[in-house]
């Protein structure tokens, strides 16, 4: 899918895409010669349509994970597959400067849709990092979640 | 729109300006389609299971055929792709659930060593399938779902060399279609029906449709062809006029096995124990082991 600017006859740049948490999504693009921005509104069904190709509109904030569209997608399949470490095998070493996820945090955060599980997981892993806070855990979801307005997320 | 008299103003199609910038949509099912190709690339034979109709013993065929092929010392995966009516994992006996690691998870395991992938093993036991989303428009996106879900099956578990993967598909001619757009031609597809009147028009549907696809090798299972007394071991047809035989003829497949009906089948593999390792002398086993080993001869 392209916008093209019709008076300047130029292929629009995607800007940013929104999931208001309603079922929708909304995308902008601005032409890059006269920096008109126009949005695209997804109904639901549209919405869904898109993320069951396993695609995000504009690009992937994070690389795909095992399952994440089987797992988001259906209700329930969340809740059965141990996460790395839980098996006895060690967890995932750590990058310097990245924020660890508790395995109860990692459950909740893989209920949510996966096309917006990205974002949702870089605004947590940003509260985190900018309080020097190392592990991401129910708690200190539901502390962002109320310090940041990101109620429903 | 333009007014009368003056020429229509030009928008330029999509095809000319889809090169103007990167299209990460596009990028993205290329690298979809790179991991499945990756995965499947470790796989020696794929070997698609299907039926035109529901209740013909197809997924109890795969696991025999799984558990046949193991018991050899071969690599053999398993994936359900049945989503609503998922029974693979149970009759496979598998014991415990999938495991996730890093970039990919991990099948179970099964009779014989089976690597197995159901969403038996995703949902609670008995919870049906529910697909997140507004429910009113379910029908434009359900499909889309489950051929999404078919490739997350097959890209993102941890396979390993196999020397077999064998996929158990849902009822349905166009069950067939989606996986070869998702994966081309599998190696070989196995129809298993029973050979009554109502199966040979499913049949042929499917058989047309393979043959249009450019799949070659697709063999017929009759199942439940005959019964065994275990008395007297009168074998007895359970369709008229062999029925097997002209359910071939007329549907233009190849008839590969012909499995005569044993309640043990049913019985043994409910309990996770496929007939072939239960009772491998009995004929509905021996049928299954021989078709089993056509699938791999060379």
């Amino acid at each position: 899918m392209k916008f093209l600017c019709i008076d300047c006859d130029e292929v629009m740049d995607y800007v940013e895409r929104r999931l208001p948490g309603d079922g929708t999504m909304a995308v902008v693009y601005a032409c890059p010669a006269c920096g008109r921005e126009t949005a695209m509104l997804a109904n639901p069904m549209e919405t869904r349509l898109v993320s069951g190709l396993g695609i995000e509109v504009g690009g992937r904030s994070v690389p795909p994970e095992p399952l994440e569209l089987v797992r988001s997608a259906i209700e329930g399949a969340d809740e059965r597959t141990p996460l790395e470490g839980t098996d006895g095998a060690a967890p995932e070493s750590l990058r310097p400067g990245q924020v660890r996820w508790s395995g109860d945090a990692r459950d909740r955060l893989l209920a949510v849709p996966s096309f917006v599980r990205g974002m949702v997981k870089r605004i947590y892993g940003e509260y985190a990092a900018e309080r020097g806070i190392e592990e991401i855990t129910p708690e200190i979801m539901d502390r962002a979640r109320t310090e940041l307005g990101l109620e429903g997320m | 729109m333009s007014e009368a008299g003056e020429t229509p103003r030009r928008i330029r199609t999509y095809h000319e300006v889809a090169d103007a910038n990167a299209e990460s949509v596009v990028e993205q099912v290329v690298d979809q389609r790179r991991r499945l190709r990756e995965r499947l690339g470790r796989v020696g034979r794929i070997v698609a299971i299907g039926s035109g109709k529901g209740g013909v013993g197809k997924s109890a065929v795969c696991a025999n055929l799984a558990a046949a092929l193991a018991a050899t010392g071969r690599a053999v995966g398993a994936v359900d792709a049945d989503l609503d009516g998922p029974s693979l994992a149970r009759m496979l006996g598998v014991d415990g659930g999938l495991v996730r690691r890093a970039d990919a998870i991990e099948p179970a395991i099964g009779a014989a060593g089976v690597r197995v992938v159901s969403m038996d093993l995703l949902v609670a036991e008995d919870a049906p399938v529910r697909w997140r989303g507004p429910e009113e428009h379910g029908f434009v996106w359900q499909s889309v779902m489950e051929t999404s879900a078919l490739r997350e099956f097959l890209s993102d578990v941890a396979w390993g060399d196999l020397d077999v993967l064998l996929l158990d598909l849902p009822p349905g001619t166009e069950k067939l279609a989606r996986l070869i757009d998702l994966i081309g031609a599998p190696h070989a597809v196995l129809l298993v029906t029973t050979p009554s009147e109502a199966a040979r028009h499913v049949v042929a549907k499917s058989a047309r449709l393979l043959k249009d696809r450019g799949v070659d090798r697709v063999g017929l299972v009759a199942n439940m062809t005959s019964w065994s007394c275990p008395q007297c071991g009168l074998v007895e047809p359970l369709f008229p006029d062999d029925g097997a035989r002209r359910l071939a003829r007329d549907s233009g497949l190849e008839l590969w096995a012909e499995v005569p009906f044993d309640s043990r089948i049913a019985a043994d593999t409910d309990d996770g124990l496929p007939l072939v390792l239960s009772a491998p002398e009995r004929p509905a086993a021996r049928a299954l082991s021989a078709l089993a080993e056509r699938l791999v001869a060379p």
